[in-house]
């Protein structure tokens, strides 16, 4: 009844090519955004800063940078744990060896330098496609992961071979480092999630989106019609690491605080982020989200049921858990293969017309 | 259809001569060479797919390549669009030679094409698919993508001006927001010829438009494609092989059979060309 665009007329291509063209959706965004940004900062603590939100908001951002590679581009990768990898050990690097600069500084070029290695490992891309790339994409994962292992000058030549985050500050409040703040931590992650996600968008709705698409969907045709794959293959593959380095940087920096390479970013982090985007809807901003926040609040819901609400022992609960995680994996994707964005769509275009059945 | 009679009548009674630039019955103006193969021999391996052809292309009219399946007919075509690089002879293209390129490349020179087993974005929307055609008009940066910022919006509003103006022609308002993958054959054979319209093409090559369609389609598809030569003045190379189709549409036909060109001219002299007949009805063997 109330969502539809009926009545709602659009007098401009601008308007006709806005984000959220209904009205009540455009609504429900500023009301997400409002939540976000004015009351979740005063209200949260540090069991929900560290155990939903900002997991949340980083693994959204790699998300993001995935789908851009595999939803949009239709490049298959298995290394986002390796490039993640990359970005925490670039921003690492960088706020060791200059401390004075500001920590965004260090977190935006941590980004540029995954990008630039993106970009290296996506060149057998344009000879490969589909399983293979996958295998050549892997083998990043295992070169890098093994890289900052063997090689003491990622790790500032410590003795545990162990990065640690020192403490920096943003307009006189520490975002990284053992005493930051819950609010500071999960301000931080909300500001780049946001700034990214809106950037996403844009890339995605114009020139650029609509080349990568193009190449994803018929990449013949796409040439034929002007793509040059080269240039459209390789900005995929940087933008994407972009996204997924600064994830990284992220995630050592102010989730973590301290790492270790096969640990942290190692080849289960690749699947973790794979599942979210292919459980959240491969080729949609609102998937990437959702199958973040569905691989991040999932096991902490359950967890909280099975030990919380049963009393059940922690270690039989976090076996169960993840059994009960897999099942519902094959169980989303047998009801909707093309994961809860398209969910999402559905419920969306059946709510247009409800009441009504036509 | 009424154009389409008189402009088969006009072509039997006035043969196109062979100076460069005159005006058809219709009152189309039919230019100089715009498009030369010279002497073009494409082999796969052992397979020789295409042997010593030379046609030209002039400029605003609508030629027809035909010709018994397998006789190289969509091989010419990948030539012309530089998916395929003859190992023999020589494109020119507007007085210049054109060197081996890769297609996309071709594509900015002005050529578009439409394929026999439609080539569409399935994952994309009808308008999507169409604004893909104008990919190389559009220069904004990649900051400017990124932040949807003045010059970037600005872009896409113009071209999707021009979008729409192909959409109104093309009679399609009412699916461009359906994804593509959701259209029936015909009227995805019709976002095609969009597409390939976007682009403002001088050359529009057509591999078999009306292939697999009813004949009240393949109508509309005729009256699309003698608009477009007609309003946009796009010269138009097709393959068909509706022969009914082609004769009436097309001011030239070349007629291939096993790789080779047996026929070249207006259809009434393909028509009554002894090697054409017997490549289509076939030849005793005695």
């Amino acid at each position: 009844m109330i969502y539809r665009e009926a009545g709602d007329f659009k007098t401009s291509y601008r308007d006709d090519g806005q984000t959220f063209p209904i009205r009540l959706d455009r609504w429900g965004y500023y009301a997400v955004l409002a939540v976000a940004f004015g009351i979740i900062p005063f209200l949260i603590n540090d069991y929900w800063a560290s155990a939903v939100f900002v997991p949340l908001l980083i693994y959204a951002i790699a998300a993001l940078g995935l789908n851009i590679l595999t939803g949009y581009a239709g490049q298959v990768s298995l290394g986002t744990g390796g490039f993640m990898a990359v970005g925490a050990y670039s921003v690492y690097k960088l706020m060791t060896a200059f401390p004075e600069i500001s920590i965004v500084i260090h977190i935006l070029l941590a980004g540029g330098i995954t990008a630039l290695v993106g970009v290296l490992f996506g060149l057998p891309s344009l000879r490969i496609k589909g399983f293979y790339l996958a295998v050549a994409t892997l083998a990043a994962q295992f070169f890098l992961v093994w890289l900052f292992n063997k090689v003491p000058w990622f790790y500032n030549y410590s003795a545990s071979g162990q990065i640690n985050a020192p403490e920096r500050t943003l307009l006189g409040h520490a975002v990284t480092g053992p005493a930051t703040s819950a609010p500071a931590k999960y301000l931080i992650c909300l500001v780049f999630a946001f700034v990214l996600a809106w950037v996403a968008r844009n890339l995605t709705r114009g020139t650029l989106g609509r080349k990568w698409m193009a190449i994803r969907d018929m990449d013949i045709a796409a040439e034929i019609i002007g793509v040059n794959p080269l240039t459209a293959k390789l900005s995929a593959f940087a933008v994407s690491s972009f996204f997924v380095g600064i994830a990284g940087a992220l995630l050592f920096a102010v989730y973590l605080g301290a790492a270790e390479v096969g640990e942290a970013f190692g080849i289960n982090k690749s699947f973790l982020v794979l599942f979210m985007i292919i459980i959240g809807g491969l080729g949609s901003i609102f998937g990437s989200f959702a199958g973040a926040a569905f691989m991040v609040l999932l096991p902490v819901l359950l967890k909280n049921v099975l030990v919380g609400s049963f009393g059940w022992p922690t270690n039989l609960a976090a076996h169960i858990e993840l059994m009960i995680v897999g099942a519902l994996i094959v169980f989303f994707l047998i009801v909707e293969p093309h994961g809860l964005a398209r969910l999402w769509a559905l419920t969306k275009e059946k709510l247009r017309l409800w009441p009504f059945p036509h | 259809m009424t154009r389409m009679q008189t402009q088969s009548q006009s072509q039997s009674q006035a043969p196109l001569p062979a100076q460069d630039g005159h005006v058809t019955a219709d009152g189309r103006q039919i230019g100089g060479v715009m498009m030369e193969m010279k002497n073009i021999t494409l082999r796969f391996g052992g397979v020789v797919a295409i042997k010593d052809i030379s046609f030209d292309i002039r400029q605003g009219e609508i030629r027809a390549i035909i010709g018994p399946n397998g006789a190289g007919k969509s091989s010419m075509l990948n030539v012309i669009s530089g998916f395929y690089h003859p190992q023999e002879g020589e494109v020119w293209f507007k007085g210049y030679r054109r060197g081996p390129m890769k297609p996309y490349e071709v594509a900015r020179l002005g050529i578009a094409r439409t394929f026999q087993n439609i080539a569409l974005f399935d994952g994309m929307s009808v308008l999507d698919n169409i604004m893909t055609g104008r990919l190389n008009r559009m220069k904004s940066g990649f900051l400017a993508q990124a932040l949807w910022w003045g010059p970037a919006e600005r872009e896409e509003n113009l071209n999707r001006e021009a979008v729409e103006k192909i959409i109104d022609f093309l009679e399609i308002q009412n699916i461009r927001k359906t994804p593509v993958g959701r259209l029936p054959y015909g009227l995805k054979k019709r976002v095609e010829l969009a597409r390939a319209l976007a682009a403002e093409p001088q050359l529009l090559l057509l591999d078999e438009p009306m292939a697999g369609m009813n004949v009240e389609e393949k109508e509309d598809m005729s009256r699309f494609i003698l608009d477009v030569n007609d309003e946009f003045g796009t010269t138009i190379a097709l393959i068909e092989h509706d022969m009914g189709v082609v004769m009436d549409l097309s001011d030239r036909v070349v007629v291939m059979d096993y790789g080779r060109k047996i026929g070249d001219g207006t259809p009434d002299e393909v028509r009554s060309n002894q090697d054409v007949i017997d490549a289509y009805l076939g030849v005793a063997h005695d």
